[in-house]
């Protein structure tokens, strides 16, 4: 219980439109463990969109309750939920979102123009450019969006979830944007980052390659969790104690 | 979110979209530029208008002696012998809110050259101060008399333009004689021209003289004076018949009636003093001034009624009054509008930026920005737009105002108070209209804002 990194209890989540309403979720409750490597799958609107932005704090349930990293986060203010994004996840989109004329350092740096520690700027700098360099883009540091391919900028991206080390990384369908190629050299970011860094990931997919990747596979249907599938594996090599900042140095 | 950050923040989003930047900043830097511009070339045109209008004699203060009266009859305005020269002095000295005094001895003799006679409606005995308080200082030919004229008694006098062509029929009369009932007179000078005044008297109609010269050669006495005493002539002419002090129309006063009055005698009594404040609203305190101080002089008991009454010129001061503030309204108007219309392009742009820029929103927010980190961000960008137009506004208005200064030979006065202005009301309007922008980007649902496309 205490390892559990994610708890979510009975989570329901109703949209109203007008005079309908819409259960999108329609009691969740689930248990993810710390260094987990989890794909949520579903056929489209079976809700596991919703779900993600619920586990990104980026939404709040109609009712539940979600722990994180020990928090009872769903009744926290807008405020104290972008801290805990801020502070505690790490966002990795299909569309990558990067700012559009900006260096690639820059990129990676910018989530730390909203965090409250006494970084000085040359260390922001300096881990910035050793996640740019754990990610293979240790020589294109200056290069900005329209000079990087698609799987360059997705990696641009993943450093930039990981600048504030934070324990959990959620991905939105991050291949979907991506040949099969680039697919499977993302995905092999994702394992070693599970792997070594002992990051949790949590990935939303369609693709059935991609969630085999994942140990543990929860699909869902019609807003309620159908299956919850753990892949017996290799043993896992995860040292809890070892963070980014130690391997970004 | 440091205040640091938020600048480099902001800075480096502005700098990622240069030419929207710049663009926007346009629309302030016009805004600004015209308001500068047309505040230093509207303030010099205001500025000349005043002076204009002030030369008509707006700021002019005239000072009358009071009324005599005996047994109850009075003898109108003017006929007490209680002004002096010396008063005109201590007034210059002593009233800060008086720019310049000059005493006045009215006289209407006849003016003879060669064989041609003329009248003038204005022969006035006073001192070069006259033209500074009339704002009339060039004159057209020569020069004007000087201050030892005036200690000298000296029969050198200036003539107006009316007279040149009545008198000297057109040709320059500087260097030549006339005679003023019988005395000779160089004409030292010739005046501008200046026209009919507000109640249509010719004011070219005129001949300006060393008070001393007027009082004691040609009036010997004026029109109020009775016994005078020319201390400062006494030496100087003293085989002039029309000198004064020879005839005394008073009985020499008895012992027991210098007893009874012991005010010493006021010597060389003037009919006027005519003065100019310093500025337009400075008529009210010059005249309290000048009251108090000419109250002191002529130790007038607190009680006793004022033997000179001062009179300001209330008709052309409220319609110099009134331009200067139909002319700062106007520029304040035009001005308004200006920064309005370069507000509204701000305001335009940001909300294009806004939405340009939902998926960066989105993002920023995904990361952890509050909703207050974007509020301030878009601030932090709309004000600097605005400071920056305004400087650069600043700028170029000034050098706008310049050229119309140097090509069209406008008059143009600068003004720290528009400057000062227009700095803070460019970042004010950077709030104002930003805000509404910044506000709605930060009401942004982070989901939604992801998703845009």
């Amino acid at each position: 219980m205490p390892d559990d990194l994610v708890k979510l209890h009975d989570i329901r989540r109703t949209f109203h439109m007008g005079e309908i309403s819409v259960h999108v979720l329609r009691g969740i409750s689930l248990e993810i463990e710390r260094g987990a490597y989890v794909a949520l799958t579903g056929s489209s609107g079976s809700g596991k969109t919703t779900l993600m932005n619920l586990l990104g704090c980026l939404d709040r349930p109609t009712s539940g309750e979600y722990w994180l990293d020990g928090t009872e986060v769903s009744r926290l203010s807008s405020d104290a939920r972008a801290l805990i994004r801020n502070k505690k996840i790490g966002f990795v989109f299909q569309n990558f979102n990067l700012l559009p004329r900006t260096t690639a350092l820059e990129q990676v740096m910018m989530p730390l123009a909203y965090t409250n520690t006494g970084l000085s700027d040359r260390d922001a700098r300096e881990r910035a450019a050793g996640l740019l360099k754990m990610v293979g883009l240790g020589e294109r540091m200056d290069h900005r969006p329209s000079q990087l391919s698609g799987g360059q900028q997705q990696r641009v991206a993943i450093a930039r979830a990981l600048i504030n080390q934070p324990p959990v990384l959620f991905a939105d369908e991050p291949t979907g944007n991506l040949d099969s190629r680039t697919t499977a050299e993302i995905l092999e970011m994702f394992d070693r980052l599970n792997r070594t860094e002992g990051i949790t990931i949590i990935l939303v997919t369609h693709d059935p390659t991609v969630a085999g990747h994942a140990r543990r596979n929860i699909r869902l249907r019609d807003g309620m969790i159908e299956s919850d599938t753990t892949r017996e594996g290799p043993p896992k090599e995860i040292n809890h104690h070892r963070r980014v900042a130690e391997i970004a140095e | 979110m440091t205040i640091r950050k938020t600048l480099s923040t902001a800075i480096r989003a502005l700098r990622r979209n240069i030419t929207r930047s710049a663009l926007t900043v346009l629309g302030i830097v016009i805004g600004i530029a015209a308001v500068i511009a047309m505040m230093e070339i509207g303030k010099g045109s205001s500025g000349s208008i005043a002076k204009t209008i002030a030369s008509m004699g707006a700021n002019n203060l005239q000072i009358f002696p009071g009324t005599a009266a005996t047994g109850g009859v009075s003898f109108g305005g003017g006929t007490s012998l209680t002004l002096t020269a010396e008063d005109c002095e201590a007034i210059l000295r002593e009233c800060s809110a008086v720019a310049s005094a000059a005493p006045l001895v009215r006289a209407r003799p006849q003016l003879v050259y060669q064989d041609k006679n003329w009248v003038p409606t204005f022969v006035f005995g006073t001192t070069p101060a006259y033209l500074t308080v009339r704002d009339w200082a060039q004159l057209a030919e020569g020069d004007i008399f000087t201050d030892a004229d005036v200690r000298n008694a000296s029969r050198v006098c200036v003539v107006g333009q009316t007279l040149v062509r009545e008198l000297f029929g057109g040709e320059n009369p500087v260097g030549k004689e006339i005679r003023v009932k019988n005395v000779a007179f160089t004409v030292m000078g010739v005046l501008t021209p200046k026209g009919a005044n507000a109640f249509g008297m010719d004011q070219d109609d005129i001949l300006l003289a060393p008070w001393t010269t007027i009082k004691y050669r040609v009036s010997g006495q004026s029109n109020a004076s009775t016994a005078t005493t020319a201390t400062t002539t006494a030496s100087s002419n003293s085989a002039d018949t029309t000198y004064p002090g020879a005839a005394s129309v008073f009985p020499a006063a008895s012992s027991s009636s210098t007893g009874d009055n012991p005010m010493p005698p006021r010597f060389a009594n003037i009919d006027q003093i005519i003065m100019a404040a310093t500025s337009s609203d400075q008529i009210r305190p010059a005249m309290r001034e000048v009251t108090a101080l000419l109250r002191e002089r002529h130790r007038l008991q607190p009680g006793e009624a004022d033997d000179f009454s001062i009179r300001d010129m209330t008709e052309s001061a409220n319609a110099l009054a009134s331009t200067t503030n139909m002319m700062t309204n106007l520029l304040l108007a035009v001005a308004l509008i200006s920064l309005v219309v370069g507000g509204v392009g701000i305001m335009n742009i940001m909300l294009v930026s806004v939405t340009e820029r939902t998926r960066e929103i989105g993002l920023r927010m995904a990361v952890g920005a509050r909703s207050r980190d974007i509020l301030r961000q878009f601030l932090t960008e709309a004000t600097l737009l605005c400071l920056v137009g305004g400087l650069l506004g600043l700028a170029l208005g000034r050098g706008a105002a310049l050229m119309v200064q140097k090509f069209l030979r406008w008059p143009v006065e600068s003004s720290v108070e528009a400057i000062v202005a227009s700095i803070v009301v460019s970042a004010f309007v950077g709030i104002v209209f930003g805000f509404y922008p910044a506000w709605k980007a930060s009401r942004l649902d982070p989901i939604e804002a992801l998703r845009y496309e």
